[in-house]
């Protein structure tokens, strides 16, 4: 397993390159995850941040759902679902999901802080971004293949992944399977004091866009 | 902000002058990669063009992941991609072609009415949103009928946009309105007074 990481600037919280298990990166070397640590706590959201979920909504139409697929972002991560055997009109690229949902539901509506910060970011920039509770954590987080009886998280009832599924994992195990929600136990809860943010770069997603999403994120998550 | 360019150091610069050469499954798997990418890129193309056309099928089966995925399925990946994306560009054209025997021949109503009477062009025939139709109908009724005065009607159709319904009342919402009605009822006669 190679290890890699480097602490950037973003503003007052460092983002680092987790690592990416070998085999992985043999077969996609473009394939990064990069995390950002901070002190925060889930909540509502403030006025300003519905207010930017108000004018996301509006500049979003649904002509831009349409042409969404051949803008480079979006495409990245559908070429990337094929990749890695999903299908990305049935599992939704999450970009595609918040578009698909907006269409719905008529707009970008305000959940909480943190699931406010991911949404802000994930359509401003096209990248998705995910959140565990930190002190869940442990170590470094990256990317491999999972092996054989593994559970997904570290509560007593966690489920098993199956062999051979590429998951996000911390020393101890998988938290997350690839491009899915934390593992149960490992989400941000009301508890929660400490987060840290994950997003994952696959080939053809600028690094101005992943540093962009994490920036956004932890803006929204300190604007309260 | 910095740039989050650390990574590409990591990957060792080939000499100039010096080729790199893949061998075995893996530059197999990387080119059906490059394959599919680009497939895909077509497809999008392909899916943006044809709106607001419906009914097309996009979709290419998933192979359980997300996994690495070896080297007969990726072939088999890129086989049904490029399948779909033969499949539904058949079947644009042939609705294309459609459509346009259609324009024309709201051309030849528009032309010559009574020489089509009562036929009728969706906008949906011709490729385009919405709910309008073309359709050769009589001036005035039976009397246009009987006169052969034919024109041609261009309707808008569309009902007027709605929000989405209500939730249905719950069984507690639905106890609680009756009783309040009935008391609203009761309160009503009494201040009517007894019947006469």
């Amino acid at each position: 397993m190679e290890g890699s990481s480097e602490a950037e600037g973003l503003s007052d919280v460092a983002t680092s390159a987790g690592w990416v298990d070998a085999d992985v990166r043999e077969e996609f070397p473009e394939l990064r995850l990069v995390t950002a640590t901070l002190d925060a706590r889930p909540g509502r959201s403030p006025d300003g941040v519905r207010q930017r979920l108000r004018g996301l909504s509006d500049r979003f139409r649904g002509s831009h759902a349409v042409t969404m697929r051949q803008d480079p972002i979006p495409w990245a991560y559908r070429v990337f679902y094929r990749h890695v055997g999903l299908d990305p009109d049935a599992d939704r690229t999450p970009v595609e999901a918040a578009a698909v949902e907006r269409l719905l539901r008529g707009g970008f509506k305000s959940r909480n802080v943190v699931d406010d910060a991911l949404l802000v970011a994930l359509v401003e920039t096209g990248v998705p971004v995910w959140a565990l509770d930190a002190d869940r954590v442990r170590g470094a987080l990256g990317i491999r293949v999972a092996g054989a009886d593994e559970r997904l998280g570290r509560d007593p009832g966690a489920m098993p992944v199956p062999p051979g599924r590429l998951v996000v994992a911390d020393e101890e195990g998988p938290v997350a399977v690839l491009f899915s929600g934390p593992a149960a136990g490992h989400g941000v809860t009301r508890d929660t004091r400490r987060m840290t943010l994950f997003t994952i770069q696959v080939a053809n997603v600028p690094a101005i866009h992943v540093e962009e999403a994490l920036h956004t994120c932890v803006e929204v998550l300190r604007s309260r | 902000m910095e740039v989050l360019e650390h990574q590409e150091r990591a990957l060792p610069q080939a000499r100039p002058g010096t080729r790199v050469v893949e061998t075995g499954e893996r530059a197999a798997r990387r080119s059906l990669r490059e394959q599919i990418a680009r497939i895909e890129r077509e497809l999008g193309h392909t899916f943006a063009g044809a709106y607001p056309r419906s009914g097309l099928e996009w979709g290419v089966p998933a192979m359980a992941g997300p996994r690495v995925l070896g080297l007969g399925e990726l072939e088999r990946l890129r086989d049904d991609l490029a399948a779909r994306l033969r499949g539904v560009r058949g079947d644009l054209a042939r609705r294309t072609e459609r459509e346009e025997e259609c324009r024309r021949l709201i051309e030849r109503m528009m032309l010559d009415p009574a020489a089509y009477r009562h036929v009728r062009v969706s906008r949906e025939d011709i490729g385009e949103r919405g709910c309008g139709h073309w359709h050769v109908r009589p001036r005035l009724g039976l009397v246009g009928m009987m006169m052969g005065w034919w024109r041609v009607k261009l309707s808008s159709g569309c009902p007027l946009a709605r929000g989405l319904s209500p939730p249905p009342p719950s069984e507690w919402e639905d106890e609680a309105v009756s009783a309040r009605r009935c008391r609203a009822r009761r309160g009503r006669l009494q201040r009517r007074g007894p019947l006469r």
